[in-house]
């Protein structure tokens, strides 16, 4: 099935509601196994303690948080060039899910910086550009909040996303551009990871979990969002429907 | 060109004239930068380290403030419907109306540098280089407020979008700007690499600006 196809509202819901079983059903089985590989089989770190054990968390949100960006992006592209008619939905339905694993991993990360740290926050290039993200999320979301018509607030928002895209590799480069308290990419880096197997292996166990937890959500939130639309566009049907039969009785 | 110059030209009479507002932005940013003493206390030594910060800081707001009136304007009188249909690319009369409302917004900030330096008891080598950062930054918050600008006439609605959605794209800028003014003054490293960086910036912007307003114009108009 072609992306093209999908282009159909009914057809891609029907696609939903045959998927969506099935990616809950790996979301839980992942889980269940990056849970086990997270709590039990990863060992403490000699320094860290069982605090190590908050990366499983915040690694896979910072991530996700990243990636979502990115999704928009790539659908914002698709709104914009391409006018594919789902690419606003994705991107709008993405947004919320984004914000929220990006709230997390600030959350987790400050969680995790008050004991190794010894502080909440700091104004490291790290955290300054990934809360730098968190707003604008929340700048998007307010723009799709503040404007009724749903594909004039898409285009707009695909403008912005575009715009704010920018801000990804700054994130991604910055703990190597600024060398400040975050520390240095240890995953993906030139030259293999310097993390050990026994953490990497559930780290990745976690990062796929959060990951199919990602897409489960975000195709919800995509039908829940075209069913969303029906029932507006249907509402304002009846709206005027009744508008008419007011004109018809008043004229007879 | 000559039509680019003839808009150029236009909005520099519109910003000087009654109801134009080109130094509106001026008075806020002193308002701003007077606001602050009263804030922190007037400590001599703690506002001479801060100095660069405030300065800085007051000219990003106050290039915020005539931003929705930049294409909102010729919006309501008609105008921007005559741009958008006219022969010239739409990408370059965009940049020319953002060239021209940073010569009559962002450049009077730069200018009022030395003034309200001498209000915050810097030295003449910080005000130098808070007015030197200033002149290279600010082209950078005109050209990517104009984004902003743009998806608040697009949107019909925005002058409190506005703010929310420019600042957080504005954050670079001014990490670099205060960066090169505090390194001009205190160091550790030259004042040339922040600059530099700052510098790029503002050429980024210079591109990523009208492309990104012409392009929310277009769709977002029709």
């Amino acid at each position: 099935m072609a992306l093209i196809d999908l282009a159909n509202p009914t057809r891609f819901l029907n696609f939903a509601e045959r998927v969506l079983p099935w990616l809950v059903a790996a979301t839980l089985f992942a889980f269940a196994i990056g849970l086990e590989q997270a709590l039990f089989v990863a060992p403490d770190d000699y320094q860290q303690g069982a605090t190590v054990k908050i990366m499983f968390l915040h690694v896979p949100c910072a991530w996700l948080g990243m990636f979502c960006w990115g999704l928009m992006t790539v659908a914002a592209l698709g709104t914009l060039v391409w006018r594919h008619p789902l690419a606003d939905v994705a991107a709008k339905a993405a947004a919320p899910i984004g914000a929220a694993f990006t709230f997390l991993c600030l959350f987790t990360g400050s969680m995790w910086g008050r004991p190794m740290w010894g502080t909440y926050w700091q104004w490291d290039a790290r955290l300054t550009s990934v809360l730098v993200l968190f707003i604008m999320y929340l700048g998007l979301i307010a723009l799709w909040r503040s404007v009724e018509d749903p594909g004039r607030a898409g285009r707009a928002a695909a403008v912005l996303t575009l715009v704010g895209a920018v801000n990804l590799p700054i994130i991604k480069f910055s703990v190597d551009w600024w060398n400040t308290l975050h520390q240095p990419a240890s995953v993906f880096r030139i030259g293999g990871p310097t993390i050990d197997k026994s953490i990497l292996v559930p780290l990745f166990a976690m990062a796929i979990a959060f990951t199919l937890l990602f897409l489960t959500l975000h195709l919800a939130a995509m039908r829940n969002e075209i069913l969303r639309r029906r029932v507006r566009s249907m509402q304002m049907l009846r709206v005027f429907a009744d508008e008419d039969m007011r004109q018809i009785e008043s004229r007879a | 060109m000559t039509a680019l110059w003839a808009i150029l030209l236009r909005d520099m009479r519109i910003a000087v004239r009654i109801g134009g507002g080109a130094l509106m932005g001026v008075l806020f940013f002193l308002a701003v930068v007077t606001l602050i003493p009263f804030a922190i206390g007037p400590d001599q030594a703690l506002l001479r380290k801060i100095g660069p910060a405030i300065l800085w800081l007051g000219a990003l707001l106050a290039s915020l403030l005539g931003l929705d009136r930049l294409f909102a304007a010729d919006h309501e009188d008609g105008a921007l419907d005559l741009i958008l249909m006219g022969a010239a690319p739409l990408e370059l009369t965009v940049a020319a109306k953002g060239l021209a409302h940073w010569i009559t917004t962002g450049l009077p900030l730069v200018l009022a540098v030395p003034v309200l330096g001498l209000l915050l008891d810097l030295d003449a080598l910080a005000i130098g280089a808070v007015a030197l950062t200033l002149l290279a930054g600010t082209p950078a918050l005109t050209f990517i407020g104009m984004i902003g600008a743009a998806l608040a006439v697009a949107l019909r609605r925005g002058g409190l979008l506005l703010p929310v959605l420019v600042l957080p794209l504005t954050v670079p800028v001014l990490i670099f700007g205060v960066s090169a003014a505090e390194t001009a003054v205190i160091g550790p490293v030259t004042f040339g690499t922040p600059f530099l960086i700052l510098c790029a910036l503002t050429l980024m912007s210079l591109v990523i600006g009208p492309f990104a307003a012409a392009a929310t114009l277009r769709q977002g108009l029709d």
